[in-house]
């Protein structure tokens, strides 16, 4: 099951910005996790299957959409593997892929928040954009 | 210019099988300097240093080359044969012509070229070698041991063994360090007290050791062999010397409302105190900070109920100045601090605690008298739940904890688990992992029985968030093998914190120009090989100051170190290795490029009155190198942009010339 | 350096003391061959060896020089082997302005327990450094009377 779908893989880090090999499978973003109930797949298996190149049942799971980007799982990992990001990467690889459904930069103004972070703001929008 | 004698070997046939040795004798003869050249089947053996003794007499040699094994094998031989002759030992350079030559070529013709062309290195280095004497400097016969916890104390005990006088210095009026705080130990499970205290007695009452409590090291300056070392001893506002140690004074001063540190402040004690029943020295000691007398200047209660009149409330810092031969460091770990992991609620809730005050709480000397009651209302808890690796093995980048295994955790969770569950089988023990790491001498059969006998709850997995609600602890974890989420609500919650080096081992590195890691642990000289000797020498290392360590392999470790310092004291005087780096002030611009690579400290500034060719007089900085301190790796002498550094032994224009015979 | 007709480069190797120096002693207790032409010399570190001797074994006619050390964090004296890494990687980055090829210059790690790598390196040097043929640039001109 090694490196499955490589590319896609590849594709996914590089996007996220993350690097999957730091985690030592502790758990601690499933033990954060708010959306945990609903998600098929829980944070810390989106972390091994994407280092071992597992991704279809990701893109077609129901955890991508889930996912709240509350980042609490980035914010206490202790090993820095961030998976809210990996998480927000396999969703843009699908829904990149929809076609033109993307967020217009004239609507972005009204939509800011201070107290919302930006990342929060892009993929609410990319999910519910559908 | 040099006599040169130059003696080949044939090593039986493991040289001369492929080297023409006798067309190497003969080559080498017309070299510049060479006044005698000859062979011999076995140079090494007296025979052979009869050969060469004879000829540094007859040919009034000052200088030999023996073209024979490599120079790790007989060097030393050869140096005490010519030592012997009269020569002085470092006009011995060995030409390597068996290792680097005869055993790794099989054709004659090229094999004997190249011993020719390596003798030739070697004539050529010989004729600028200069007689070397090694530097000799006396030892101080008494060692210093700053921290008093298990390791200081075994340390010292061990060199104290031996005859030789110790001081521990530590900076808390008691020794005992953390090993008093604890309850039971693994994995045995006796207790901390029952093995520790005889140890502490043994410190306090042995005529060769002078304890310094309250006490810290201001300022180090020397080397090894003769560090002066100045301790600040605190005022304590108690006469040392005339306590008696009865805690009258504890039990009525009416300053009741100091948290108490031994207990980690989950109890109170007076400003006056002693910290537990079998402190060494016992002697109380009056916290300023809250002392009423000190800060308004009335009270008085201590002085009036003391009878031994042991009470000064006008004493000061007092500074000690001595010497020592050899500094051991033993300085020892703190739990790190709890504040970035918001998520565990530690500040939140007085029931969130760290395993240390655990130790307190289940410690029959401790705050509940060794009830386990939980801190907030004093009722039993009933569901337990242990989280492990709080701050340990965290990326560097993540800012909240330590990269490293603290690898003390597993353990004494374990510990704390089957020991809960032994005196209390109605509580519930979770115990939350990300590996269980038990690497020891009955050290995984003590976890399995945690497991087995006792039923401990063993969750793969991490406690992500733990929200205090009402007079319960929510935890949410994850349990990994079941890929669930799971809720319990906690009584009691126990973090094992990741465990750092004192604070104050950062200054006193600097003050002993020991390295440090990123970590501020305090590096090894080899990390296999001399594992208890720091770099800088005559300055060793004990406990956890060096790692995380456990009971066992610290007192191992502080026996070590005492055998290394017993090994320093027991000399009279230390000869240095003469191949040592020294700077020609002529030249030296006073750049300090030196000073900045040296990893021993061994080079120091000062400024110098120099005579100039118009007979006035300047001053300059100048580099100067300290002969003992420097280990002779040569580093200095690269960085030096004005060239006045240079090596003896391996000096610059030595080098050269070995390139130029080489190449030529 | 021509002998017979053939290039044979000649190899100037600075070994440390305490590791690479045992290693290419262990090469030679195992039997191990590389080409005559390596000539070895004994430093006490790696970070003894000054540019200076690399600049002057090539302006002597030497081929090929490398430097060899304990690994790194095995140091004998802790950091000697970091600032070797350090230096020469300065000096090899300015090899090509002076008129060397940097790849005649190498700096390898050799612990006291690799002979068979410490004879392994130098014989794919030694290719490496006949590959690029006679070093004939920087020699000291005054060396031809």
């Amino acid at each position: 099951m090694q490196n499955k779908n490589s590319s896609l893989r590849d594709e996914i880090i590089r996007i996220s910005g993350t690097n999957p090999r730091k985690c030592m499978l502790c758990g601690k973003c499933s033990a954060t996790c708010p959306a945990f109930d609903g998600m098929d797949y829980a944070p810390h298996q989106f972390v091994n299957m994407i280092e071992n190149g597992n991704i279809e049942p990701l893109l077609n799971s129901k955890s991508i959409y889930q996912c709240l980007s509350c980042f609490a799982c980035l914010e206490r990992c202790p090993r820095t593997v961030e998976p809210a990001k990996l998480i927000e990467a396999v969703r843009l690889s699908v829904i990149r892929k929809q076609g033109a459904n993307h967020l217009k930069p004239d609507n972005i103004p009204a939509l800011l928040d201070e107290d919302l972070p930006q990342q929060a703001i892009v993929s609410a929008m990319r999910k519910y954009n559908k | 210019m040099q006599r040169i004698g130059v003696f080949v070997c044939w090593c039986g046939s493991n040289i001369a099988g492929t080297v023409d040795v006798k067309a190497v004798a003969e080559a080498l003869k017309n070299e510049p300097g060479v006044v005698f050249s000859t062979d011999y089947q076995y140079m090494c053996s007296q025979a052979g240093q009869d050969i060469i003794k004879n000829a540094i007499k007859e040919h009034n040699l000052s200088g030999i080359v023996v073209c024979s094994c490599s120079p790790r094998m007989h060097e030393q031989t050869f140096r005490k044969t010519a030592q012997a002759a009269g020569l002085n030992p470092y006009m011995v350079e060995i030409s390597n012509i068996r290792e680097q030559c005869s055993w790794v070529h099989k054709d004659m013709e090229k094999g004997t070229e190249k011993a020719i062309i390596l003798g030739k290195a070697a004539i050529a280095k010989v004729n600028l070698n200069a007689p070397l004497t090694p530097g000799e400097s006396p030892v101080t016969k008494r060692a210093l041991v700053i921290g008093g916890g298990i390791a200081g104390i075994q340390t010292a005990l061990d060199i104290a063994d031996a005859g030789f006088p110790v001081d521990i210095v530590e900076t808390k009026p008691t020794i005992g360090g953390k090993m008093a705080q604890l309850d039971k130990t693994f994995p045995t499970l006796d207790c901390a007290a029952c093995i520790l205290t005889p140890k502490m007695v043994d410190a306090g009452q042995s005529d060769k050791i002078r304890i310094f409590s309250y006490s810290e090291v201001s300022q180090v300056k020397g080397f090894v062999g003769n560090f002066d070392v100045t301790i600040k001893k605190k005022a304590r506002y108690v006469k040392e010397d005339l306590c008696t140690g009865c805690g009258l004074c504890t039990e009525k001063c009416p300053q009741k409302k100091v948290p108490n540190e031994f207990n980690l402040g989950m109890d109170n004690r007076r400003a006056i105190y002693i910290p537990f029943a079998q402190a060494v020295p016992k002697v109380a000691t009056i916290d300023a900070d809250y002392c009423t007398m000190l800060k308004s200047g009335k009270c008085g209660v201590c002085s009036k109920v003391c009878t031994a009149g042991a009470i000064d409330y006008t004493q000061k810092d007092e500074y000690i100045e001595e010497k020592y031969g050899a500094i051991v460091v033993a300085t020892g770990y703190n739990p790190i601090s709890m504040d970035k992991f918001d998520e565990y609620a530690y500040n939140q809730s007085k029931d969130v605690i760290t395993s240390l005050e655990f130790e307190r709480l289940t410690n029959a000397a401790g705050p509940t008298a060794g009830k386990l009651l939980r801190p907030s209302d004093n009722k039993h808890p009933h569901t337990i739940v242990f989280v492990q690796c709080v701050g340990s093995r965290c990326a560097n980048c993540a800012e909240k904890g330590k990269e490293y295994c603290s690898k003390i955790c597993c353990m004494y969770t374990a510990k704390h688990a089957m020991l809960t569950r032994d005196k209390y089988p109605d509580t519930d023990v979770y115990v939350f992992y990300i590996d269980v790491r038990t690497p020891g001498k009955s050290f995984d059969e003590f976890y399995r029985r945690a497991v087995e006998e006792y039923g401990v709850h063993y969750i793969k997995g991490m406690v992500g968030k733990i929200a205090p609600e009402g007079d319960v602890l929510k935890v949410q974890a994850s349990d990994l093998i079941n890929n669930k989420q799971i809720h319990i609500d906690a009584d009691l919650v126990v973090l094992a914190a990741a465990i750092e080096p004192d604070k104050s081992a950062r200054p006193l590195a600097t003050m002993l120009t020991a390295s440090m890691d990123t970590n501020d642990f305090f590096t090894e000289a080899h990390p296999k090989l001399r594992p208890v000797e720091s770099p800088t020498a005559g300055v060793f290392l004990s406990g956890a100051c060096q790692g995380p360590k456990d009971i066992p392999e610290t007192v191992a470790q502080a026996g070590a170190a005492a055998s290394k310092v017993i090994g320093l004291l027991a000399k009279d005087k230390l000869m240095g290795n003469p191949c040592v780096a020294h700077s020609n002030e002529l030249m030296c611009n006073g750049c300090s490029s030196c000073e900045r690579v040296c990893p021993y400290g061994a080079i120091t500034y000062s400024d110098k009155e120099f005579r100039m060719p118009d007979r006035t007089v300047a001053i300059r900085r100048v580099a100067s190198v300290n002969e003992a301190v420097c280990q002779g790796c040569g580093a200095c002498t690269v960085a030096c942009p004005s060239g006045a550094m240079d090596l003896k032994g391996f000096a610059n224009n030595q080098i050269v010339a070995e390139v130029d015979a080489i190449c030529k | 350096m021509q002998i017979n007709g053939e290039f044979k480069p000649l190899i100037v190797a600075f070994c440390c003391n305490w590791c690479s120096y045992a290693g290419a002693d262990l090469a030679g207790n195992n039997r191990l061959a590389y080409p005559e032409n390596v000539k070895i010399i004994k430093v006490p570190c790696s970070c003894r060896v000054n540019p200076m001797f690399i600049l002057r074994a090539f302006q002597r006619g030497a081929d090929g020089v490398i430097i060899c050390g304990c690994h790194p964090g095995d140091c004998h004296y802790t950091s000697g082997n970091y600032y070797t890494r350090r230096r020469m990687s300065l000096l090899f980055s300015m090899l090509n302005f002076l008129g060397i090829e940097k790849e005649r210059t190498r700096v390898e790690w050799v612990s006291a327990a690799e002979g068979a790598k410490f004879a392994a390196t130098m014989n794919e040097f030694t290719e490496a450094v006949a590959a690029l043929g006679e070093n004939k640039r920087l020699e000291d001109l005054r060396c031809k009377r």
